[in-house]
C-alpha cells in the first residue's frame, strides 16, 4: 500500500506546507489585532488613569502625564496603542502602579507556578482520561462503560470551585480533626517562610490543586475519547478492514486509535493553549500564586502596566496553540483542506 | 418519537422531576420558606447555629436561616439562568442560522470572531466584559448598574449567544443541502422565509440542547462571579445561590460545614439535573442512532 501512495504523499505534503505557511503569515496580524482589542477593552473597562490616581492619591499632574506617556494611554486609541506597542517590544516596560515594582519578575514567577500546575494536571488528566475512555469504549453499554460514563458526567457537571472547596474541607479540615494532622496543605506553594527549592514539599502543596483540575480533565477527555473511538469503531472503513480478515486487535490499534486520536489531539492542543489563564478559580481557592491570582489582583487594582503583558502572554499562547491545533489537524487529516 | 427516546434515559426523567419540584418550591417562595430573607431566626445568640428544628439547615453569620435564604437565592439564580439563556439562544439561533445559510464573508468573520472569543479563558472574558459593559454610559438604560440582576442577565446573554450561534450554524450547514430547502428555493422563497420556516424549525433539537446548557452555564457563571464578589448585590440582604456558595469559602477554615455543604449541594444537584436533561435531549434528537450505546 505504501508504494502506491507515494505520489499522493508528495501532493499532500505540498498542500499542507502551503496551509501552514498561510496560517503562519496570518498569525502576526491576528496577534496585533487581538492585542489591540484587549488594549481597548482594558482601557474602557479598568480606567487605568483613574486607577493610577487612586493608588497614588498624592501624585502630581506631571507624574500622571508621565504615566500616560509610558503606558501609551493617549486620548487617541490607535496612537496610544502603537506607543504602548513600541515600549512593549523594546523591553521598556512601565512599572506597576502600586509601589513601582518591576513587572517581569512577578510575571515570570506567576507563569512558572501556573505552568507547573497546569502541565501536571494536564498530563495526569489527559493520560488517565484517554485510557479510561478507551476502556469504556471497548465494551459499550456494559457495566464498566455505564459506571465510567456516569462518573465522568458527574465530574464535568460539578464546577471546579465546588470540588476545590469540598476537597479543602475534606483533606485539610476534617482529616486534621479525625487524624490529627493535615494530609495535604491547602494554600500556597511552600510553607510560609520557606526558601529555596524542595521537590517533595512542592509536590505536596501541588497535590490538591492538581487533583481538582485533573478531575475535570479526566472526566472530559474520557468522554471525548470514548465517543471518538466508538465513532471510529463503527465506521465503514473499519467494517471493510474486518471483512478483509484482519484481526480485531490489529484493527483497533492500527486504524482505530490513530483515527480516534485526531480530534482528541486537537482538543488537547486548544486546552493546553488555555492553561495559563484557565486556573484562576483553583488558584484563588488554594491561594496558589500563579497567573490566575496575578490577574485577579492586578485587575482588581486596575493596574494597567501589570495587566497588558499578562494579556499578551495569554493571547500569544492561545493563538500559538490554535495554530498548532489547526496544523496538526491538517497534517493528520488532509481532507479538511479540500474546502 | 424523540420524546420516547428521551423518556428512555432514566437519569434525565428523574432530573426533570427534580428540577420541576425545585422550581415549584422556589416559585412558591413566601409559602415554602420559613423565614424572611433577612430575618434572624431568634434573638442572639443566633449566629452559626448548626442545623436544628428551628433552622433546618443552620444559620449564617448574622443568624439568618440558611434554608430560607437558599430558597430565595435559588429563585434569583434560576431567574438569571432562564432569562439570559432564552435571550442568548434567540440571538444566537438567528445569527447562527443566517451565517450558516448565507455563508461567504459574513459567515467567515463570525466564525473567526466567535472562535477567538470562546478560546479565551472563561473568567477572564467574563470579568473584562463585565467591566466594559459597566463603563459604557450609553448602555446604562439597558443594563442598569453593575450590581443589579438585570446587568448580570445582559452580561450572560451577550456571553452566551456565541456558542449557540456556532451550534445552530453547524446544523444549518448540514440542512442547507437537503431537498426541501432546494424545493423552497425553486419556488422562489425568500432567504428570510427559508430560515424562519424551514431551517430553524428543523434545528429545534440542537437549539433546545443549547438552551439547557446555556442555563447551566449562566447559573454556574453567576455563582463564579458572586464567588469573587462581582455578583448581584440587590439590596437589603438579598441573595443568590452564587453569594451563598461564595460564603462557603470562609466556612471551610472555621468548620461551619453547613454553610458550605447545603449551598454547594444544591448547586451540584441543579447543575447535574440540567446537564442530564440536556444530554438526554441531545441523544433524543440526534438522528444518528447507530453509535453503540
Amino acid at each position: 500500500m505504501e508504494n502506491i501512495d507515494c505520489g499522493l504523499e508528495k501532493v499532500r505534503e505540498e498542500t499542507v506546507l502551503r496551509y501552514i505557511f498561510r496560517r503562519l503569515a496570518w498569525a502576526i496580524p491576528t496577534l496585533v489585532l487581538v492585542t489591540f482589542l484587549v488594549y481597548i477593552a482594558l482601557r474602557i473597562g479598568t480606567d487605568p488613569v483613574e486607577s493610577y490616581k487612586r493608588s497614588n492619591p498624592r501624585v502630581t499632574k506631571a507624574k500622571v502625564q508621565q504615566y500616560i506617556d509610558i503606558n501609551g494611554l493617549d486620548p487617541n486609541y490607535v496612537r496610544g496603542y502603537f506607543k504602548w506597542l513600541k515600549n512593549f517590544l523594546t523591553g521598556n516596560w512601565p512599572r506597576s502602579i502600586k509601589g513601582s515594582r518591576e513587572v517581569w519578575p512577578k510575571l515570570k514567577d506567576a507563569m512558572a507556578n501556573s505552568l507547573r500546575l497546569g502541565v501536571a494536571a494536564s498530563v495526569v488528566g489527559i493520560s488517565f482520561g484517554l485510557v479510561i475512555g478507551v476502556i469504556a469504549a471497548l465494551r459499550p453499554g456494559g457495566r464498566r462503560d455505564v459506571i465510567i460514563n456516569t462518573s465522568a458526567f458527574v465530574g464535568i457537571s460539578i464546577p471546579p470551585f465546588i470540588s476545590a472547596i469540598m476537597f479543602q474541607l475534606l483533606f485539610a479540615v476534617y482529616w486534621q480533626r479525625w487524624f490529627g494532622y493535615s494530609l495535604f496543605p491547602t494554600s500556597g506553594v511552600y510553607p510560609a517562610g520557606h526558601t529555596g527549592f524542595n521537590l517533595f514539599l512542592m509536590l505536596k502543596f501541588m497535590a490538591l490543586p492538581t487533583l481538582v483540575v485533573a478531575i475535570q480533565t479526566i472526566a472530559g477527555y474520557s468522554r471525548y475519547m470514548r465517543s471518538s473511538l466508538l465513532d471510529v469503531i463503527n465506521s465503514d472503513y473499519m467494517r471493510t478492514a474486518r471483512s478483509k480478515g484482519i484481526s480485531e486487535r490489529k484493527i483497533l490499534i492500527k486504524h482505530g486509535m490513530r483515527n480516534a486520536l485526531i480530534p482528541v489531539v486537537t482538543l488537547a492542543a486548544l486546552d493546553i493553549g488555555g492553561i495559563l489563564g484557565g486556573l484562576i478559580i483553583t488558584e484563588n481557592i488554594f491561594s496558589y500564586p500563579g497567573m490566575g491570582l496575578y490577574f485577579l489582583k492586578s485587575f482588581g487594582d486596575g493596574d494597567f502596566p501589570l495587566l497588558m503583558p499578562w494579556m499578551v502572554i495569554i493571547v500569544a499562547s492561545i493563538l500559538l496553540f490554535n495554530l498548532i491545533a489547526d496544523i496538526s489537524y491538517a497534517w493528520l487529516d488532509p481532507r479538511i483542506l479540500l474546502d | 418519537m424523540a420524546l420516547k427516546r428521551f423518556l428512555a434515559h432514566k437519569a434525565a426523567v428523574v432530573s426533570c422531576v427534580v428540577i420541576g419540584l425545585l422550581t415549584l418550591f422556589v416559585v412558591l417562595a413566601p409559602f415554602t420558606s420559613r423565614y424572611g430573607i433577612n430575618e434572624a431566626v431568634q434573638g442572639p445568640p443566633n449566629s452559626f447555629l448548626t442545623p436544628r428544628s428551628k433552622a433546618w439547615l443552620g444559620t449564617d453569620d448574622i443568624g439568618r436561616d440558611i434554608y430560607s435564604r437558599l430558597i430565595y437565592g435559588v429563585r434569583v439564580s434560576l431567574l438569571i439562568g432562564l432569562v439570559s439563556a432564552l435571550i442568548s439562544v434567540t440571538l444566537g439561533a438567528l445569527v447562527g442560522a443566517t451565517a450558516g445559510f448565507r455563508g461567504g464573508k459574513f459567515d467567515d468573520i463570525m466564525m473567526r470572531v466567535t472562535d477567538l472569543f470562546l478560546a479565551f479563558p472563561f473568567l477572564v472574558t467574563l470579568l473584562i466584559l463585565r467591566n466594559v459593559l459597566g463603563a459604557l454610559p450609553w448602555l446604562k438604560p439597558l443594563t442598569g448598574e453593575m450590581d443589579t440582576v438585570r446587568f448580570i442577565i445582559v452580561l450572560f446573554s451577550i456571553f452566551g449567544w456565541m456558542s449557540v450561534a456556532r451550534i445552530v450554524r453547524g446544523q444549518v450547514l448540514s440542512l442547507k443541502e437537503r431537498e426541501f430547502v432546494e424545493a423552497a428555493r425553486a419556488v422562489g422563497a425568500s432567504r428570510r422565509y427559508i430560515i424562519a420556516r424551514h431551517l430553524l424549525p428543523n434545528s429545534i433539537g440542537p437549539i433546545m440542547v443549547s438552551l439547557t446548557f446555556s442555563v447551566v452555564g449562566a447559573i454556574i457563571g453567576e455563582s463564579t462571579l458572586a464567588f469573587f464578589g462581582y455578583g448581584p448585590q440587590a439590596g437589603a440582604g438579598a441573595t443568590s445561590l452564587g453569594i451563598l456558595v461564595g460564603a462557603a469559602k470562609g466556612a471551610v477554615q472555621t468548620g461551619f460545614w453547613w454553610l458550605a455543604v447545603f449551598p454547594c449541594g444544591t448547586l451540584i444537584i441543579i447543575a447535574l439535573s440540567i446537564n442530564f436533561i440536556g444530554d438526554a435531549l441531545r441523544d433524543a434528537t440526534d438522528p444518528r442512532l447507530d453509535r453503540g450505546v
